[in-house]
């Protein structure tokens, strides 16, 4: 089995599904969402991140590196990405940690390991373990095994998806998971590719898929003003969402928050051109009680 | 600002295309807004800010809320706000009343009488003649001093001087008022007799020099220096037992004193002579409140206010003479009792009434089913009971003692919740109406607690949850099924150890059958420090400790750590060997005849509470800084020993300048070494091994009422002395810098969330102390929904569920994340949540920073 790029563990996660969790992040995503709070994932490739705020300016990484890539200025160290080839060797002589590598190569054992010493806890507070990135089923050679072995160690399994990948992969992962966060971004295919660089059609012929399998789906739309908080994508995200098989879904409304740009800052990269903001807070209770009186169960918040 | 309005400005400029620049200009902005980097030639010799950071369970919190809508400030009805305020706003202030009447009570009496009578009719005279006090509004009644907050001196303990006076006057913190004319009278009446006399001095006067050196260079500290044992609790017996009841058992152990055969009986029957009059002593206090009472009726205009003083003086008639009768009864009774224990002597960490809850419930639930007594009434009765509490601040202290415990608090913790005698829950309406009362009072005294054992319900961890997420400190939490365990260990029957629970902090005992003494805090970093200079204090120059070895010899790390132990056991039995002594001084010339009363078995022995009289007799030593000393061994293990980063000499040479030119050193320290706390097995491991040794040096070594020593895992404040009198240590702390708390991790340094830092500290086997300390930091936005609620009664019940024997969450508050922003590494461990998001509050840069410190201002609770 190769190791497979996950980029963090959190534990103590008390919002990606129930209970007290540990939530795995893989790195990589097939989407480009301008609103990704998680920016660091996107990329399958290892990256450097570097926080200005933690340098000492000691020059520890200007001198290990041989391709000369890092340069201390007054703004910090700046690192050549045409010269860099992201060897990691300046994130291990860091003495602060102000640069790091944003992954870790870890197999199936080494990511059990950990999510094992919060089984207590995981059982006190009947939680579990949930996998998120990135894009969790572009892992799926890891994926999977984790999924089960997580089933055989008893672990409740949580995939936080945006659930875009082929049908079979999305069913495989179904039968070995016990609830899914599904991301509904924007219901009409072209401006869902001009925001996430993709369109919506396999992400809904999945959900459906995944409804009619009987899966635990806890539907989850990120509100962002302007791009999807109007009410025509509401109304249509709620007719589908109500015309999915099975039992009613649980829908959490997630109010943007620009929480990103600190991380982009830490990639070099620069935050998405168009300012995002949140809708309002009375425009969240309108699109709140518009999925109710479609008969939806929805909640702000996860 | 200006930046952002240069940015705007920019952008309207005509001409401009906003897409085309906007990214550009954004990063130019940007870079006019920062600070310039800080070059590591800037940082090194720089000295440290903030040398304590904010982890004062009591002093943070969001819950000062301004413009509150009652008019005299929080309480639940006009009475309990009117006594809340007057006792919040009152300012400690002291009494020299008792003062005079011991002084003039022993100048007559003493040598006339054996020690135990002396002490006993001398509390009977104060009693008889002390100033008493009855506030408008009140239900409950008596105070030690003659006023909220008014505190008397105990110079037979320790004798204040003018100048103690002067500085206590007028210095900025934990000041105490007192006019000048109390000083000069206390110069010509109290302090000439006391000079030469007092305990202080018996002790001082004979401790040998190398305890003296240890001592002053802030190895330990000595709690009975200058104030009583303490650490009393209360089981339930003066709920069904009057003052007379307990008189007519010592008439009966007096009538059975065998003369002939036993050669202690003497010494018994003066003992018990002794509890008899104390006994008369509280009563005769009560029946003054009485008749006070009564003449006040007498001249009272309001008709609601006359019965009300009518009903004090009923309830005064009869608490504590006879067992109280009713809820309200039961609060005098205790009340009564709680005054003559901390009036007859002055008992560090005063006195607690122990399972309140459950001593209460009875009353409670037999009077609402009568309907006699409304949930109303009974809360206001508590509210009134918790204001008194409050009232008593603590006696000031002098010298080394005043530097580690400098605070009003007095400690005194009610227990809440938990389980009963018999095993079954102990959570009643009481406990709910306790966290009520907690909630809404915000007081610094009394302490609470709350036991959370398996048979808790969750409503009730539930409710304390959400006490806990007001910011109050308080309640901390308790594991009934570790701390029972803990004691059946130390050798208690089953049956008191679950009628046992914690006193003043972390500390457990078994309630109104043991004397468990702290003898003072052990600062095990500085034993470290001391092993690192082969016994000589680097602060001083001076040998205080054992010559282990040159540092610089030790080839491996376990001949480092070998050198370590031998120091540490040469420092604990300097300790003890005075703690003994200090024992001894008490026993002979400060009994304690009232307290003994209450504590079984001192009756039926016949012997003092501090003479063995209690059914158990504990020594405790409070072991602080786990977490400085463990991640100051992890560091010398992993670069010098083990990988080889750097040498010993290099490491020592920085710890000696105090990381001055060695920030580079210094950072890899903090960023790149196993620390406790964060589930790492490399780091935990020296933790554990750490614990084993403080268990061998000081578990079971013999004291003098032919029980043994054993130790607890607190600091309270004392880490902050203790950090005070230690140079840099080679985890990267600098020097002067507060030490780790309790078992917590050092500050900041746990950065794996809150599940690793429980899993870490459940490593060690918690049974075999007498209680541990964990303090945890939360953000208000960890605990903003109910279900964050449960999941953090999930965390406390995983806690409890592996061992943990204590936790207490701070909330953390703005001021605090302003804190962080200045002192970056003190506060790895804050954890910031959003949906899907997750960062540590450091790694943040300064404008998420902010908005995560505006939210948290709106999300105060």
């Amino acid at each position: 089995m190769n190791p497979s790029l996950i980029f963090d563990f959190k534990r103590y996660a008390i919002n990606d599904g129930p209970g007290i969790r540990i939530t795995v992040f893989f790195k990589g995503c097939p989407l480009s969402c301008v609103w990704c709070h998680n920016p660091e994932s996107h990329s399958t490739q290892p990256q450097k991140m570097y926080s200005r705020e933690k340098c000492i300016g000691c020059e520890d990484c200007v001198t290990v590196c041989a391709q000369d890539a890092c340069t201390l200025t007054p703004d910090g160290i700046v690192t050549n990405p045409e010269a860099c080839i992201l060897c990691g060797k300046c994130a291990d002589v860091c003495p602060t940690k102000a640069t790091e590598m944003s992954e870790k190569l870890m197999s199936v054992e080494e990511v059990m390991r950990e999510i094992k010493k919060e089984f207590l806890v995981m059982d006190q507070s009947g939680g579990g373990v949930t996998f998120s990135g990135g894009e969790p089923l572009m892992h799926t050679e890891l994926l999977i095994p984790l999924l089960d072995a997580c089933g055989e160690a008893g672990i409740h399994r949580c995939v936080d998806t945006s659930g875009f990948s082929s049908p079979k992969l999305m069913l495989e992962v179904a039968s070995r998971t016990d609830l899914f966060l599904y991301d509904l971004k924007l219901m009409d295919s072209e401006r869902h590719k001009t925001y996430t660089g993709v369109p919506n059609e396999q992400i809904l012929e999945n959900l459906y898929l995944l409804a009619e399998t009987g899966a635990e789906i806890n539907i989850r739309i990120p509100l962002i003003a302007g791009v999807n908080d109007d009410n025509y994508n509401i109304e249509q995200s709620a007719i589908y969402i109500a015309s999915l098989p099975g039992d009613p879904k649980d829908i959490s409304l997630l109010p943007y928050h620009n929480m990103a740009a600190n991380k982009l800052e830490k990639l070099g990269q620069v935050s998405c051109p168009e300012p995002l903001d949140k809708p309002s807070d009375l425009r969240t209770e309108e699109l709140l009680s518009l999925f109710k009186t479609h008969g939806l169960n929805a909640r702000i918040g996860a | 600002m200006l930046t952002d309005r240069l940015l705007r400005f920019i952008l309207l400029l005509p001409g401009l295309d906003p897409q085309g620049c906007q990214t550009s200009l954004i990063a130019f902005v940007e870079r006019l807004r920062r600070p310039k980097l800080q070059t590591i030639k800037e940082i090194n010799g720089r000295v440290e800010q903030n040398l304590t950071p904010e982890r004062q369970a009591t002093t943070e919190g969001n819950f000062y809320n301004e413009g509150t809508p009652d008019a005299f400030g929080p309480g639940m009805n006009t009475r309990i706000q009117l006594l809340r305020k007057l006792s919040f706003e009152a300012e400690p202030s002291l009494s020299i009343e008792r003062a005079l009447h011991q002084t003039a009570f022993y100048k007559e009496n003493y040598g006339k009488h054996s020690v135990p009578v002396l002490r006993a009719l001398a509390f009977l005279d104060h009693c008889q003649k002390k100033t008493l006090y009855l506030g408008d509004h009140e239900l409950i009644v008596g105070e030690r001093g003659p006023a909220p907050k008014v505190v008397p001196t105990f110079p037979e303990l320790t004798c204040h001087s003018v100048e103690d006076f002067h500085v206590l006057n007028t210095r900025e913190q934990q000041r105490y008022t007192i006019r000048q004319q109390d000083i000069d009278r206390y110069e010509k009446e109290v302090i000439p007799y006391w000079e030469g006399r007092t305990q202080r001095e018996r002790i001082f006067n004979h401790v040998p020099d190398t305890w003296r050196l240890a001592y002053e260079a802030g190895l330990f500290t000595e709690f009975m220096e200058q104030r009583a044992p303490g650490h009393t609790v209360l089981d339930g017996k003066i709920y069904s037992k009057g003052m007379l009841d307990f008189k007519k058992d010592i008439q009966d152990h007096l009538d059975s004193l065998d003369y002939l055969n036993d050669s202690g009986a003497t010494d018994k029957a003066e003992e018990l002579k002794a509890m008899d009059i104390s006994c008369d002593a509280v009563i005769l206090f009560a029946e003054r409140h009485a008749d006070l009472a009564e003449k006040m009726a007498k001249h009272e205009q309001d008709s609601q206010r006359k019965l009300e003083l009518l009903k004090i003086a009923e309830v005064c008639r009869h608490v504590p003479a006879h067992p109280p009768r009713t809820f309200r009864e039961a609060l005098q009774m205790y009340w009564f009792v709680h005054l003559g224990t901390i009036t007859e002597l002055n008992g560090w960490d005063a006195m607690n009434p122990g399972h309140f809850d459950q001593h209460l419930a009875p009353f409670y639930i037999r009077e609402s089913a009568e309907g006699s007594l409304t949930r109303e009434e009974a809360k206001e009765l508590l509210c009134c009971s918790w204001i008194k509490i409050n009232n008593q601040t603590a006696p000031p202290k002098v010298g080394i003692t005043a530097k580690e415990s400098g605070t009003y608090n007095d400690f005194t913790n009610i227990n809440i919740g938990g389980l009963k005698k018999d095993g079954s829950d102990g959570v009643s309406e009481v406990s709910y109406i306790m966290l009520e009362v907690i909630e809404e009072l915000h007081l610094l005294q009394p302490g609470t607690s709350v036991h959370i054992s398996q048979k808790t319900p969750n409503k009730f961890l539930n409710a304390a949850t959400r006490v806990i997420r007001q910011g109050h400190g308080y309640p901390s939490v308790f594991n009934p099924e570790t701390y029972i365990m803990e004691m059946v260990r130390m050798g208690k029957s089953l049956e008191d150890a679950r009628e046992g629970g914690c006193s003043g902090c972390i500390e457990v005992g078994a309630f109104g059958k043991e004397a468990f003494l702290l003898t003072g805090y052990l600062n095990v970093p500085k034993i470290l420090e001391l092993t690192l200079n082969n016994g000589i204090d680097p602060r001083t120059g001076k040998k205080v400790g054992l010559e282990t070895g040159d540092p610089l010899s030790f080839t491996v790390y376990e001949d480092l750590y070998q050198a370590f132990v031998k120091q540490l056991n040469y420092i604990v039995d300097q300790k003890i060997r005075v703690s003994n002594y200090i024992d001894t001084m008490f026993a002979k010339y400060a009994p304690a005849p009232f307290l003994s009363v209450v504590i079984d078995d001192c009756i039926a022995k016949g012997r003092d509470y501090y003479n063995g009289g209690p059914r158990y007799n504990t020594n405790y030593i409070q072991c602080t800084g786990l977490g400085t000393v463990t991640d100051s061994l992890s560091t010398l293990k992993k670069h010098v020993f083990d990988d080889k980063n750097f040498s010993l000499e290099t490491l020592l040479g920085a710890v000696a300048n105090n990381f001055i030119n060695d920030e580079k050193l210094r950072q890899t320290i903090i960023n790149r070494t196993p620390f406790f706390g964060n589930d790492d097995d490399s780091a935990d491991d020296i933790a554990r091994q750490v614990y084993e040794d403080l268990l061998r040096a000081i578990d079971g070594k013999p004291n003098t009422k032919g029980e043994v020593f054993h130790l607890n895992m607190l600091s309270t404040t004392c880490h902050i002395y203790f950090g005070k009198v230690l140079g840099a240590t080679p985890n990267g702390r600098v020097a002067g810098k507060s030490i780790s708390d309790g078992t917590s991790p050092s500050h900041g340094c746990d950065v794996n969330g809150p599940s690793a830092v429980i899993r870490s500290l459940a490593k060690l086997d918690q049974t075999r102390s007498g209680g541990t300390l964990l303090n945890q930091r939360f953000l208000p936005s960890l605990l903003k929904r109910e279900e964050d609620l449960v999941r953090l009664g999930s965390l406390i019940r995983s806690y409890f569920s592996m061992g943990g024997h204590h936790i207490q969450f701070n909330i953390v508050d703005t001021a605090t994340l302003r804190a962080a922003q200045n002192n970056p590494e003190d506060y790895k461990d804050l954890l910031v949540r959003m949906a899907g998001y997750s960062d540590y509050f450091n790694d943040m840069n300064a404008d998420l920073q902010q908005e995560v410190i505006d939210r948290t201002e709106n999300e105060s609770f």
